[in-house]
């Protein structure tokens, strides 16, 4: 196995509390490696107090031996801080398919300047008429939205 | 005072605020006033808790014994304890734990802020990690306070009184000690003295804007970097520690 192969097999471990979304997709990994044939893989939190990292690692090991690794390192770094940046393309449209609004990146909507929260397009009717509920939704990483238009309330997934 | 004594003491405190805090967050779970409030302030309490963990970790390493995160978060006596006092306080009614909170939440900004520039790598990596969770924090506290303040009379009379209330305790909070010096010298950590006008501003615009009074200085409770503790903290401890101090070791 060589390192993009590596990669291809990294990119299998889903987040384990949004299931479309891959660990790669999600930039929490940071470094697939391998030394003398064994990877070394470095992850990060989104969040300090992230009680997935865990289960991510456990996952992330399961991997590895279904692949017939049996020496491997993970190792856990919080600097650089990560960033929604570091989701892919290719992850935020996961997120957008699954229900979830990706995080919005250029800041060009008035709100933010005016310390408003952000306008946020609606991923199921894609409606920019949405509010804000609350800062925090099921996950220390996502704000809580509703739609002006269709109704429905939806996750954010908070730009940090 | 040894550098090594001095880094391991300033990790502890910051650690301690941290956890403690967290834990009397986490107190409201299933309480909260609403759901999402409900939500919103367990979240808060998780990421404290995580920066707990990276702190006391890292403490730890720097102490040289061998103990790891949890034996520094469950086996201490209350003496060894080092969290402000602010951070103990009894929930209460919902102004009050919004009072301590916001209250908290501007110093801890503000001292976070200063320790993304720490001489200390792994300090600054946790605080860079972490500022991004506090400012987060800070916003939602911010606005509580604004629309607890900026309500109806009973709301604008109830925080006012929690804000009253707590006053007494944020002096706590810039109390400095060698160990502060030592860490403040070797560029680990800012020096709190140069904080407190500003976090003084920045409370009391914001008070200003929620229609409250900014309470005046008096009596300054203090004595948390001695580990002198208020009467609510034997509680907590008792609730914290109680698995460990029952099945010592256990793990699940």
């Amino acid at each position: 196995m060589n390192e993009k192969e590596l990669w291809n097999l990294l990119d299998e471990v889903m987040d384990p509390e949004i299931p479309v979304l891959s660990l790669v997709d999600l930039g929490v990994v940071r470094e697939a490696k391998l030394a003398n044939g064994n990877p070394e893989i470095t992850i990060t939190p989104t969040y300090s107090g992230c009680p997935a990292m865990k289960v991510m690692e456990e996952d992330i090991e399961a991997v590895l031996q279904g692949a017939g690794f049996d020496e491997y390192r993970i190792k856990t770094v919080l600097s650089p801080a990560w960033t929604t940046d570091w989701i892919t393309e290719k992850g935020r449209k996961a997120l957008q398919e699954y229900g979830i609004a990706p995080p919005e990146q250029a800041t060009s909507d008035k709100n933010v300047l005016l310390g408003h929260p952000k306008e946020v397009t609606c991923p199921h009717c894609k409606s920019r008429q949405t509010k804000m509920l609350s800062q925090f939704g099921s996950t220390p990483c996502k704000a809580l939205y509703q739609c002006n238009d269709c109704k429905e309330p939806f996750d954010y997934f908070k730009c940090i | 005072m040894e550098q090594k004594q001095a880094l391991f003491n300033y990790l502890l405190r910051l650690g301690d605020n941290a956890a403690i805090l967290g834990h009397r967050l986490s107190e409201w779970c299933g309480h909260g006033p609403e759901l999402e409030e409900d939500i919103a302030i367990i979240n808060t309490a998780l990421d404290l808790l995580g920066h707990a963990r990276s702190l006391y970790t890292y403490a730890g390493e720097v102490e040289g014994k061998g103990r790891d995160e949890d034996d520094i978060a469950y086996l201490r006596i209350e003496r060894e304890y080092r969290n402000a006092l602010i951070c103990e306080l009894p929930n209460g009614h919902y102004g009050d734990t919004i009072a301590r909170q916001f209250l908290f939440d501007q110093f801890n900004y503000l001292l976070f802020s200063e320790l993304v520039n720490s001489t200390d790598e792994t300090v600054a990596a946790i605080a860079a990690k972490a500022i991004k969770e506090i400012r987060y924090h800070l916003r939602r506290s911010t606005e509580w306070t604004l629309r607890l303040g900026d309500g109806t009379e009973e709301s604008h009379n109830r925080v006012q009184q929690s804000f009253h209330d707590v006053w007494m305790y944020t002096g706590d909070l810039f109390v400095q000690d060698e160990s502060d010096k030592a860490v403040i010298e070797a560029g680990i950590g800012p020096d709190l003295t140069l904080l407190y006008p500003v976090w003084q501003d920045k409370v009391k615009e914001v008070l200003k804007e929620a229609t409250l009074e900014m309470p005046e200085n008096g009596w300054m409770q203090s004595g948390s970097k001695q580990g002198r503790h208020t009467e609510h903290f034997g509680y907590i401890l008792s609730e914290l520690q109680y698995m460990q101090r029952a099945y010592p070791g256990c793990e699940w």
